[in-house]
């Protein structure tokens, strides 16, 4: 995609009308879908920033979008903030907050990594149950518009595209570079005058910022409704799995790991035999363990390996 | 991603060095002085004593779990992610058993037997075919293990909670004017009993031994005739039965909800890397001082209420990576570059 930015431009534009065009042809009910797909879009996209470009596993990022989650709240609830005014706030608030957490991670790779971002996601659901004063405990709190479908189709989808360019010129300069080295080999890295530290923690801070404003949206998605148990350790998991799905290390597979996880459960709770409520769980992890057995490489993998054969 | 992923599992992998584990001086006198201050503090005040017994008996579950974890890790340096949901899943095995009629004891030890039976089938059905390729290929085979037991579950039991019976019954001890829960005490005393029997089929039998080989040196172990995957297979099978230990001791203080090991899988985190991810007794210790540590501190300090407990686990956590990752009784990693 870097060699050839004429392509990827092209493909960048179609996507664009497609997604213009696309917004006159869906009901309501499936605009409020494609709002969800951009949402995990925006977050698997920063996630992949730092799995897939950076090499450092996190399971925590559910973590940022909480936070980000309850900024959006808060602002609009208790400060009557506009409702897009806060998606800046909340970048800037969990771009900061993924710098604090990318500096202990500095000294954590692997496993440890994997254990210490686990536990991240685990812990900070539980703060808006101690300061149930500022954010409604267990019953959540409510932001002071709701808006609808039309709306959200627009807005996620903007942010998601502004997210795509951004990511895009991020990892196709300099600092991207300097990711892919940290990833291939931190040593080599370090010894050509890229500095760990920095780019290790910009990274942890540019995907924590991408999921803290797929968090916003994501509190609006669920009808202005921000609640402990909606960021809970399972959002962390899907968003890894939509990573893997999506094939780590590739900006174009991020939208078919975000279609995956967020209209797996409304598909599968249409299937016969899975049919009711919680069904769409084993469906779910069926597949994931599925694709990591059959498709290593996710979706993209799958791609790229077809193309080959045909070439061949 | 497999290149990334094979050069992310190159980042990991360490030359085991042949410093066995063991505890260094230092951290036997600071485990002694924390027991002789648990002591005096106890026959101090009778609620510091009952609080610190519950925390045993708390900390003995983490413990169990963590042990778990860290007997795959050991083998395969792979964390396993649905350790507490497959522990929960068996819990919920032991109460179908009860339903069906047997006696609790009965029961539980039918579904010891179960788990055994599904942790080896799981290990050789969806962990041994991404074994050898990245920490991060497992790690998400494990993250999507956990979402499909709890889909499982959920889906034949409900999300709603289920009550067994109480194995130990409701009996409160009184020792002086401190109340111990006899369910505490048996709580404490089948983990680690379940511990030890463990510990004493890694040293003495020849199983055991086989076992650590393959564990320690795979190649040295299987040229001289040890099985190593089918060793690695059991391992996955006694870290599932330590598992149901942990789940259905869990059980008669939390009852049974698909969510119950949530929280205990993070402490049993906390106390598998206290105890240094490698060492089995320091895994153990490890969770029986979170347990107490965890109590304590949630009836002494003020502000540590009950929402912080997972919270403040990340923390211990977190700093013992931090200022010590090798733990309580880890080894320092040669690596070699």
């Amino acid at each position: 995609m870097r060699r050839i930015p004429v392509a990827g431009a092209t493909v960048g534009l179609l996507a664009t009308l497609v997604i213009v065009l696309l917004h006159f042809g869906l009901s309501s009910y499936h605009q409020g879908l494609a709002a969800r797909v951009a949402v995990y879009f925006i977050a698997i996209l920063g996630l992949n920033i730092l799995i897939g470009y950076t090499g450092q596993i996190s399971i925590g990022h559910g973590a940022f979008m909480a936070i980000g989650g309850y900024t959006t709240a808060i602002m609009s609830a208790d400060h009557h903030l506009n409702l897009i005014a806060t998606l800046p706030l909340s970048f800037a608030i969990t771009f900061a907050c993924g710098l604090i957490v990318g500096l202990p991670a500095l000294r954590l790779s692997g496993v440890y990594l994997a254990l210490a971002t686990f536990a991240l996601a685990v812990s900070v659901p539980q703060f808006p149950l101690k300061f149930s004063k500022f954010t409604g405990g267990s019953n959540g709190m409510q932001t002071a518009q709701t808006p609808g479908n039309s709306w959200l189709y627009w807005v996620t989808w903007s942010c998601a595209g502004i997210g795509f360019v951004l990511a895009w010129l991020i990892l196709r300069g300099r600092t991207g570079r300097a990711f892919r080295a940290v990833r291939d080999s931190a040593l080599a890295a370090a010894s050509s005058g890229v500095s760990l530290p920095i780019y290790k923690t910009l990274a942890f801070g540019i995907s924590a910022a991408y999921a803290g404003v797929a968090g916003s949206l994501f509190v609006l998605v669920t009808n202005g409704f921000a609640q402990p148990n909606e960021f809970g350790v399972l959002l962390s998991l899907q968003l890894l799995i939509g990573a893997a799905v999506a094939g780590l290390g590739s900006l174009w597979g991020v939208l078919a790991g975000a279609a995956f996880i967020a209209l797996l459960p409304t598909i599968s709770a249409s299937a016969p035999l899975v049919g009711s409520s919680h069904g769409q769980d084993v469906v779910f992890g069926l597949i994931v363990i599925l694709i990591m057995l059959v498709l290593p490489n996710g979706v993209v993998g799958l791609l790229a390996r077809l193309g080959q054969r045909r070439n061949a | 991603m497999t290149t990334l992923a094979r050069r992310l599992g190159g980042v990991t992998q360490t030359r085991k060095s042949a410093v066995s584990t063991g505890a260094s001086v230092p951290v036997v006198l600071a485990l002694v002085g924390v027991a002789v201050f648990l002591v005096v503090g106890s026959l101090s005040s009778s609620i510091f004593a009952q609080q610190t017994v519950a925390g045993l008996a708390q900390g003995a579950i983490f413990g169990s779990l963590a042990l778990a974890l860290v007997l795959i890790y050991r083998a395969t340096e792979v964390i396993n992610f649905a350790q507490g949901e497959l522990a929960m899943a068996m819990t919920y095995v032991g109460y179908q058993l009860t339903i069906w009629g047997l006696s609790y004891w009965l029961a539980f030890a039918l579904t010891l037997v179960i788990s055994f039976i599904v942790g080896v089938a799981i290990q050789l059905v969806v962990i041994r075919p991404v074994q050898h390729r990245s920490v991060i290929a497992v790690v998400i085979v494990t993250v999507g293990l956990f979402i499909l037991i709890d889909g499982l579950v959920t889906w034949k039991w409900g999300a709603d909670l289920k009550f067994m019976r109480a194995p130990f019954g409701n009996t409160v001890y009184h020792v002086g004017n401190v109340a111990f829960a006899r369910q505490d005490l048996g709580v404490l005393l089948v983990s680690i009993l379940s511990v030890i029997l463990l510990g004493i089929l890694f040293r003495f039998t020849k199983l055991g031994l086989a076992m650590r080989a393959a564990a320690l040196r795979p190649a040295a172990a299987s040229l001289v005739g040890v099985r190593v995957n089918w060793m690695l297979a059991i391992g996955w099978g006694l870290a599932s039965v330590l598992g149901a230990v942990a789940g259905l001791m869990t059980e008669p203080s939390q009852f049974l909800q698909p969510t119950m090991m949530q929280p205990i899988l993070l402490y049993a985190f906390a106390a598998a890397v206290l105890g240094g991810l490698e060492s089995p007794v320091g895994a153990v210790i490890g969770g029986l001082a979170v347990g107490v540590f965890l109590n304590l501190t949630g009836q002494y300090v003020g502000f540590a209420t009950s929402e912080l407990r997972l919270p403040i686990a990340f923390a211990v956590l977190l700093i013992v990576l931090l200022v010590k990752p090798t733990g309580l009784f880890g080894r320092k990693q040669v690596r070699r570059v």
